[in-house]
């Protein structure tokens, strides 16, 4: 696009401790408090925003409309101009994103939460497969990952140990994060389905996220070092596992082109990326995808390895990318969120701080 | 949010070059879910005389999974869609879902983002019971509140000890937009042996509300192709044009809320109203589309809307202005109350609403439509969005 974009930042990031059970809290008692933490990290108030968007999905909480008593804790009285997506909140974003672009909105709340703990959300997942062909096979989400991790295995892009590399650097980053569900070392373990050990896949828990996002001057001023969106999109692939090469991810690679990421121009180069791999073999998939060389940092939050709230998972890749250009950890930095089985779906944002 | 209209660049106008919906019916057997949706977006292809190339993302809703089973179907509708290698985003947001669904692929052209999007909303109700999809299970919810019904008559009770409406108003609505459903090929219920007297005495399923005058079940989908100014240029039929859209929320239940006059519906209709620069709903629409999924919503939203004074809508009903050749035509594709195919019915509307102003509407066309306003809410009459479009392009 020529025209000239409003420029919209992420000004302020906000998560739970993410945890195996929250028994003692409904999805609205869970966000809560970090709805109230986001606000206050910007210093505004649920009225002072412009519009509210949300993911959330349904069958996680087993009820329709779940996200309408979601909403009851934004308090969205007097009446809010809001909207709401049935994915992970890293689309929500992208849909408060655009609004801002329009004009019509200088702030945003975004949000995401989900929680995996009263069921078995390997079997919840096998329910978005093609309902007629697949669905009733229950081919559950670690299997699926697992086939996608053997045609890596079997085109020499990986093996079993380069895996539990993946899984050993996550969790020991995520020793410094306060947040993951699986902070340090954690013992690779049996196949769960082979190739897939214990230590290659993410934990089951509960958590939710959010974001404020503000357009221009307004982020200038809620941030000192706004982590400016220099570009987004976001790409599906066709849904059927058989007609996809599982070893790449083309959607990721245009998604990323589109939003800039491969940008020769780029004053500085990507020095992090925050992924959306639940499995470690798709931190392999993404890498190529994405061509990130040995000198950018991948997942310093321990990844959606050391958290994987789903629903949250991704907008939480988008937080913690941002989080770390406001501290100055970062001046250029990758963040990507997928949904759909083995990568089916793969949103890519380029975010940036301002000259230090 | 006047500081912020200024902030940015210019929106781009949205013009509305294609319209696809499916024959609506109790249950299409004959096609999987993929196979309904993608018969309403050729249609929409076709009508704008384009092909699955020109489309540069997709934009789908629909409301909750449960009515299908299938948790987020959007992604196995992808290739059905065409949507493969372009962004394709799901809207849920309850009953209002089809117009929010439409507003969210409108701003990606307004935004400059893309400017071709295919926007789609579908329900294949038969492939479930929505009543019971809609009810909660215990202890979330009383068990004997099944269905919207029960959640709606009381509100509709309320509406009539406020304004005192006599007690056939309803079934007035439910007379007209049955009949107007006659003239729309489309719509699923086709009653040709319709009398305000069958309307009037079939059974009372939820005090006031009888059974005709509620919405069916129906399978269906509803697909527009939105595109910007160069698109609608090359446009083989008229475009409509946006000229106004909004979107409002407020809490499901609490102290002080008023379920006969929603304020978000208000505020909603007063945020579309400005950025059309309409003052004077009753004079300046030449038609609406609105969310009446039980008879007695028309008066309400008559005056949520602003059409009527409070507590005077059901005299516009009464007096025949909402027919379809009265001075404010209401529904005159049959409404909800002929067509429910719950996710898609919100998009119906606004479809509806750019059918009338284009000239397309066919048999129920109003003579020289030149706005409508399309409108759609859900939840607990607590989700709203509306959008007003019009003959030609905004002014500003």
């Amino acid at each position: 696009m020529t025209a000239a974009r409003r420029d919209v930042a992420i000004v302020a990031f906000a998560q739970t401790d993410h945890a195996r059970r929250t028994d003692d809290l409904s999805e609205v008692e869970m966000l809560m408090p970090v709805l109230h933490d986001v606000l206050r990290q910007a210093g505004l108030r649920a009225s002072d925003i412009g519009f509210t968007c949300s993911g959330s999905s349904d069958y996680l909480a087993g009820r329709a409309f779940s996200f309408t008593m979601a909403l009851d804790g934004v308090g969205a009285w007097p009446p809010i101009t809001e909207s709401h997506v049935e994915t992970d909140g890293a689309w929500a974003l992208y849909e408060a994103w655009v609004k801002l672009l329009t004009g019509e909105a200088d702030t945003a709340l975004v949000y995401a939460y989900g929680k995996s703990s009263p069921g078995s959300v390997r079997d919840v997942l096998t329910r978005q497969l093609d309902p007629y062909y697949v669905a009733p096979l229950w081919p559950d989400s670690v299997a699926l990952a697992a086939l996608q991790a053997r045609a890596l295995i079997d085109a020499g892009d990986t093996d079993e140990r380069a895996l539990a590399a993946v899984a050993a650097r996550s969790r020991r980053d995520a020793a410094a994060n306060p947040h993951a569900q699986l902070p340090g070392a954690r013992p690779q373990g049996d196949h769960v389905v082979a190739p897939l050990r214990t230590g290659d896949c993410p934990p089951v828990g509960d958590g939710a996220a959010a974001v404020i996002l503000a357009a221009g001057d307004r982020a200038r001023a809620l941030c000192p070092r706004p982590a400016w969106i220099t570009g987004m999109d976001h790409r599906v692939e066709a849904h059927s596992l058989g007609v996809r090469d599982l070893t790449d991810s083309p959607s990721t690679r245009l998604a990323a082109r589109r939003a800039g990421a491969f940008d020769p121009d780029a004053a500085r180069p990507v020095d992090t990326a925050e992924l959306h791999a639940p499995f470690t073999s798709q931190e392999v998939v993404l890498r190529k995808a994405l061509r990130l060389g040995a000198d950018v940092r991948v997942n310093p939050s321990g990844g959606a390895l050391a958290a994987n709230p789903v629903m949250a998972a991704g907008l939480i890749r988008l937080g913690e990318a941002a989080a770390r250009i406001h501290r100055g950890a970062s001046d250029r930095a990758l963040a990507h969120a997928t949904s759909g089985p083995c990568l089916q779906q793969n949103l890519v944002a380029v975010l940036e701080g301002d000259h230090r | 949010m006047s500081a912020a209209s200024t902030a940015g660049t210019a929106k781009e106008p949205v013009a509305v070059v294609g319209i696809g919906q499916t024959k609506h019916v109790a249950a299409r057997r004959d096609v999987s879910i993929a196979g309904l949706v993608r018969e309403a977006a050729r249609r929409a292809l076709d009508d704008a005389e384009s092909t699955w190339a020109d489309i540069d993302a997709v934009v789908i809703g629909k409301a909750p999974d449960f009515f299908e089973g299938v948790m987020m179907p959007e992604l196995y509708l992808a290739d059905a869609l065409g949507a493969v290698g372009k962004p394709m985003l799901r809207v849920h947001t309850a009953g209002s879902v089809g117009g929010s669904t439409a507003l969210v692929a409108a701003n990606l052209v307004a935004a400059r983002v893309h400017r071709t999007v295919l926007t789609l909303a579908f329900e294949k109700q038969s492939e479930s019971n929505a009543m019971w999809g809609l009810s909660l299970p215990v202890p979330f919810q009383q068990p004997l509140l099944a269905g919207a019904g029960g959640f709606f008559a009381p509100h509709v009770r309320a509406y009539m000890r406020r304004t005192g409406a006599p007690d056939t108003i309803g079934s007035l609505v439910a007379y007209k937009d049955r009949r107007n459903a006659l003239k729309n090929p489309y719509a699923h219920l086709h009653e040709h042996d319709i009398t305000l007297e069958k309307v009037q005495s079939s059974p009372m399923l939820w005090d006031p509300i009888r059974y005709s005058e509620t919405c069916p079940s129906s399978d269906g989908a509803c697909a527009m192709v939105l595109t910007d100014r160069a698109g609608a240029a090359r446009s083989p039929r008229p475009p409509a044009w946006m000229l106004g859209g909004a979107m409002r929320s407020e809490p499901t239940l609490f102290a002080g809320k008023d379920f006969v006059s929603p304020r978000a519906g208000r505020d909603c209709a007063a945020d579309v109203y400005r950025q059309a620069g309409i003052t004077d709903p009753r004079r300046q629409i030449d038609a609406v589309e609105m969310y009446v999924p039980f008879s007695w919503y028309e008066p309400m939203w008559l005056e949520n809307l602003g059409f009527a004074e409070e507590g005077e809508g059901w005299k516009l009903t009464e007096a025949g202005v909402t027919e379809i050749d009265g001075d404010l035509p209401v529904n005159p594709s049959g409404g909800v109350l002929s067509t429910n195919p719950i996710g898609a019915s919100g998009m119906i509307r606004f479809a509806e609403a750019a059918l009338q102003v284009r000239g397309q509407a066919g048999e129920h066309q109003i003579e020289g439509a030149r706005t409508a306003l399309g409108h759609a809410y859900g939840g607990g009459a607590q989700f709203f969005s509306m959008w007003l479009v019009g003959d030609r392009p905004p002014t500003a």
